[in-house]
């Protein structure tokens, strides 16, 4: 009855009253308890509340009152947004009780907007990771082969939309967490300008570049969920105000191709994913081609130095970000410590995961006196020549196209001993963030064994509108976008 | 212990002045003191996880006007840094503040001394920084946190070791309470926390022909004026001690730590080695820096005002004060102020500044306030001061009247009235006074007309006769002039 | 330059991260961290002279907000998270170094 349908579709359908929301959130969560013991992909359901939702706006409906833009719709959130309804745990043992005491502001946003949290989806703990095995509470598989990852950290919301289970979700994006997993479930991943969404309320892994971001089934319904999340929020001041970046109607514009487009590519870059993942990308640019783009090739000298840089500062921050887990304010307190520095250090040990601690580690040496200068100042420095690289592409195109990912979804566990070998899964992404810019994965084709490809469309700061004109161009000739795996549930 | 050392006392403080603005440092939490425990905290100030700091704008300009005060330089670019150590009253485990870019630096300060000269001491830097909750430790086997003073705004001051004795420590702490209080920045309440100073004490001896340096020992828990001094002075002696038996020199890293404790009026020693401690520190990417124009910088150095030794040495030079007179009347702005309205009503400086450091502050302190809160406008005090100067009423009266103006504010002169409190200088009136004291005291006169032993006794006891018989109205001044003509007319 | 990363300098990290590491983690550890600290090495190849760092990625500068008061959490809200608490304190064992200071 409503697979199929996209959040935009199903929001008119409800505001039409040709179906009511609380019939799309039973749907949604019968079908949340049909599949997702198969998937994964949620770490708490909110039932109740989500019918309660339902019928606040079926009633509003009802009686003919206005109602937001996301009127009636089930919703997915990373667990690493603070949200009163249950828990907020970021994937960690350490948070597995924390219930906050406040709603994040994306969260805000979202219930003004009419919309129905439906619960709440498994990560990569504390959003470190590019697969979702770093979870510290739960397995997440990707619904198109479910031996395999469905991609991190945002994997569990990449696999809640991919397996139908919402109509859209919130992710985060630290190094390619919104946009990988996004690629790797065949679902459009948006990862915003820096400063374009508050961050307030969500749990920091690397402060200077997480953002919040929706990941959606088509380029259509990132731009309404996009539309309603951004903005300024005075409790962050990395917010930006509107003087400096209005808010457009991203969904107003978007049925209008870009003329003349220019597409930046970087030839080697292309080359060096797998193959599938190349020649999709390559067809992808083909098809612009034909819509009268045309190409440019740029240089990014700095690009192969984007992973360590990031390694270094995302670490660094992290390591600060994530000191005040320490048992004794609130989260887990092991009982175990006999004294207050073993409260710290025995809960601490006890309630981080393998991939959390060695980030930890990694950013408190590259800050630790003797070696800042040598590596984060070092990193701080390779930031801004890697900066320089976009900003001298942007000055030649609109915008910047590369894969996702080097390769479709990997087997479970095929990474996992080698943290080096997942990092450099991050290869396309992370540079994004080094620089503050928005990136969108939109889906491009599958790999022989039926996986997802993403087409990764990179621009300016504050320019998610152009970005989505170009994504929605591919979509207007293309069905990847519609195409979903097949599940028994 | 046998030969006589030759020692200089080198001292730096580390100072932290909580801003009295009404809200913490990154969140709107209201600052309040003594609130029950946890009851002002927010997910802020609680350090929870997604939360993040917002800079209070009333918290930075109060610091860049007490840097100001401080003839620093004030940085046009400044950020903020985090510093990592894990305490339970940290919530975040590390601190917002200024490492590499502090807000200002290189600065002076100028302190009145004792003997009325100045003495000047070098500000190294001053930055903005969060203040910790509260541990409790007297809980047996537990400790307990609260977090209502986490978050809270600290002006954090870092001198030169330019002070050489424990006045010059004390008189430094209290010429910088004496400014931020000018300045309104803070309520500099020692006793309250507002205030804390910690002492880097060392000696450089000389001995022998050659000059040792003592290990630098930092000190706590210093909350009284008094505290600072005698901590100063004693650990100069400890230093010197220790020296002397022991040899016991500065080492890298001997740096200690000793706690004052007031119930002793001893130093006791709370850390032997400065942990090599590694804060790791690093840019707060939650914040970002800020730029002072120019236009901003004048807005605010606009409301700097005179800062009181300005004030004190134009009260000497303008008033003819003393040094010390007019030391007391800047202690307080709002006094000062008021000084100088009474001034301007028409009193003679030199009085209203006896009226005021004699009774007013005596009035002020028994009803916890401030001379110009005694609801006495200027014009009445002025008034007061007048009839006192033209001996229409005795210093006691004058006192009197000064308490009654407090209670009702009323013209001095009515009071003086009712009271019955006004002096007679009418001469007639006096003079028949006089006329019968010495008529009725011959043995006294006699006395003194032939220059007795006790003649100056009994001149005092004439004198003292009058104003009896007068009820203690008749002005002394007049009555002393008459009595000396009359008996001058007896002798001759 | 060699700015590796060895076993010693571990276990000061794992002390400066308050991790309590057992044996075996150390030893995970020490060779994962060795094999990235030596790939972000990497880093010096390129010449940095003259480049400024770039802690923010946008030229915000003056976020204030007016001190203003807003209502802070009730206190039960504020440490109903607490893993123990005494009367409206939060519970920690006995701290006795005295270590704090801003
Ligand atoms: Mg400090
Ligand atoms: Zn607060």
């Amino acid at each position: 009855m409503l697979q199929g349908l996209n959040a935009i579709q199903l929001r008119n359908n409800i505001r039409d009253g040709q179906i009511t929301s609380r019939e799309a959130v039973e749907w949604t969560l019968e079908r949340i308890a049909n599949l997702d013991p198969g998937i994964g992909a949620y770490l708490s359901v909110f039932a109740d509340k989500a019918m309660d939702q339902a019928r606040v706006v079926d009633a509003k409906i009802a009686a003919g009152k206005p109602v937001g833009p996301l009127a009636g719709m089930p919703i997915a959130i990373k667990d690493n947004m603070c949200y009163v309804e249950g828990l907020t745990t970021c994937g960690s043992k350490i948070l597995a009780n924390f219930k906050p005491p406040y709603n994040a502001h994306a969260v805000e946003k979202l219930l003004a907007a009419d919309a129905v949290i439906v619960g709440k989806t498994n990560m990569d703990e504390f959003a470190m990771g590019s697969s979702t095995e770093n979870s510290g509470l739960q397995k997440t598989v990707n619904p198109w082969d479910t031996s395999r990852v469905p991609g991190g950290s945002s994997g569990g919301s990449a696999a809640a939309m991919a397996a139908g289970m919402c109509f859209a979700a919130l992710g985060t994006d630290t190094g390619g967490s919104i946009r990988q997993p996004a690629s790797l479930c065949g679902i459009v991943g948006l990862k915003p300008t820096y400063g374009r969404i508050s961050r307030y309320g969500l749990v920091a892994y690397g402060s200077s570049l997480d953002q919040i971001g929706p990941l959606t089934s088509c380029v259509e319904d990132a731009a309404l969920l996009l539309g309603v999340l951004a903005g300024h929020d005075e409790r962050d001041s990395t917010s930006v105000d509107e003087r400096m970046a209005p808010v457009p109607d991203y969904l107003g514009e978007l049925g209008k191709p870009i003329d003349e487009l220019k597409i930046a590519i970087v030839p080697e870059l292309i080359d060096k994913a797998e193959a599938s993942v190349r020649d999709a990308a390559k067809a992808a640019l083909e098809l612009y081609k034909k819509f009268g783009a045309t190409l440019v090739e740029v240089q990014m000298p700095h690009f192969d130095y984007s992973i360590a840089a990031y390694y270094v500062i995302a670490t660094a921050e992290a390591s600060s970000n994530l000191a005040r887990y320490d048992g004794c304010h609130y989260g887990y307190r092991s009982p175990h410590a006999h004294d207050y520095i073993e409260v710290y250090s025995k809960s601490r040990a006890e309630g981080f995961g393998a991939e959390v601690k060695r980030r930890i580690m990694l950013g408190t040496f590259a800050l630790s006196s003797g070696y800042y200068d040598a590596y984060y100042l070092k990193a701080l420095k390779v930031r801004n020549l890697i900066r320089q690289d976009y900003t001298n592409a942007f000055a030649k195109a609109d915008c910047l196209m590369m894969p996702v990912a080097p390769t479709t979804a990997f087997k479970l566990g095929e990474k996992t001993d080698d943290p080096l070998q997942m990092y450099l899964a991050d290869v396309y992404t992370i540079a994004v963030n080094l620089a503050g810019v928005p990136g969108v994965s939109i889906p491009c084709g599958f790999d022989e064994k039926r996986l997802p490809i993403g087409l990764q469309i990179i621009g300016p700061a504050f320019s998610e509108d152009k970005l989505l004109r170009i994504g929605r161009m591919f979509e207007s000739k293309t069905d990847y976008h519609k195409q979903r795996p097949t599940l028994q549930g | 212990m046998a030969a006589k050392v030759d020692y200089k006392v080198i001292v730096g403080l580390e100072i932290h002045v909580h801003l009295a603005t009404r809200t913490k440092m990154f969140c709107g939490c209201e600052l309040v003191y003594g609130g029950s425990p946890n009851s002002r905290v927010c997910p802020v100030c609680l350090g929870m996880p997604g939360s993040l700091p917002v800079m209070n704008k009333q918290a930075y300009e109060f610091a860049v006007l007490t840097a100001m005060a401080l003839n620093c330089e004030i940085a046009r670019f400044t950020k903020w840094d985090r510093k990592g150590y894990y305490y339970p009253d940290l919530p975040k485990n590390y601190q917002i503040s200024q490492y590499d870019l502090p807000l200002s630096h290189d600065g002076f300060i100028e302190i009145p001394l004792e003997d009325g000269s100045i003495k000047r001491v070098g500000i190294i830097r001053a930055h903005l920084e969060e203040d910790a909750g509260k541990n409790t430790h007297e809980l047996g086997n537990f400790s307990a946190v609260d977090l209502n003073r986490a978050g809270a705004p600290l002006l954090e001051i870092v001198t030169a070791p330019d002070m050489n004795s424990a006045s010059e420590v004390r008189q430094m702490a209290q010429e910088l309470q004496r400014i931020v209080r000018y300045l309104g920045i803070s309520e500099a309440d020692m006793q309250k926390g507002h205030m804390r100073f910690e002492p880097n004490v060392n000696l450089h001896i000389n001995k022998d022909g050659q000059t040792y340096k003592t290990a630098i020992c930092e000190i706590k828990n210093l909350n009284s004026f008094r505290a600072i001094e005698r901590s100063v002075e004693y650990e100069v002696h400890r230093q010197l001690d220790e020296f002397l038996e022991t040899g016991r020199t500065m080492q890298i890293g001997n740096k200690r730590t000793y706690g004052w404790d007031d119930v002793n009026q001893t130093t006791v020693l709370q850390r032997e080695k400065e942990e090599a401690h590694d804060y790791r520190y690093f840019p707060e990417p939650d914040l970002v820096p800020v730029e002072m124009d120019e236009a901003w910088f004048e807005q605010i150095k606009s409301r700097l005002g005179e800062l009181p030794l300005q004030k004190q040495k134009r009260f000497v030079g303008e008033y003819g004060l003393s040094n010390y007179d007019a030391s007391v009347l800047t202690a307080d702005k709002a006094t000062a102020e008021y000084f100088e309205k009474v001034v301007q009503a028409g009193a003679d400086a030199k009085r209203t500044c006896n009226l005021i450091t004699q009774t007013g502050q005596k009035l002020a302190n028994q009803n916890n306030t401030t001379v110009d809160k005694l609801g006495i406008s200027p014009q009445n005090l002025a008034k007061l001061a007048q009839m006192a100067d033209k001996g229409q009423i005795s210093a006691t009266a004058a006192a009197q009247i000064f308490e009654k103006m407090s209670q009702q504010n009323a013209d001095p002169e009515q009071i003086a009235k009712a009271d019955n409190l006004l002096q007679n200088s009418d001469a007639g009136a006096i003079e028949a006074i006089v006329d019968q004291v010495l008529a009725e005291n011959v043995d006294a006169v006699q006395e003194i007309v032939s220059k007795g032993k006790k003649a100056g006794k009994a001149q005092g006891f004439l004198m003292g006769q009058v104003i009896q018989k007068s009820k203690g109205q008749a002005n002394p001044k007049v009555v002393a002039e008459i009595l000396s003509r009359k008996l001058a007319q007896i002798s001759s | 330059m060699n700015q590796n990363i060895n076993r010693q300098q571990v276990e000061r990290v794992a002390h400066l991260s308050r991790l309590d590491l057992t044996e075996k983690e150390l030893e995970l550890f020490s060779g994962q961290l060795a094999a990235v600290v030596e790939y972000i090495q990497k880093l010096n190849e390129l010449k940095t002279n003259g480049v400024e760092p770039l802690a923010h990625c946008l030229p915000v500068h003056n976020v204030f907000r007016n001190d203003a008061v807003k209502p802070s959490l009730a206190t039960e809200d504020a440490l109903a998270n607490a893993p123990d608490r005494t009367d409206d304190f939060f519970k920690v064992p006995r701290i006795l170094d005295d270590s704090s200071g801003a």
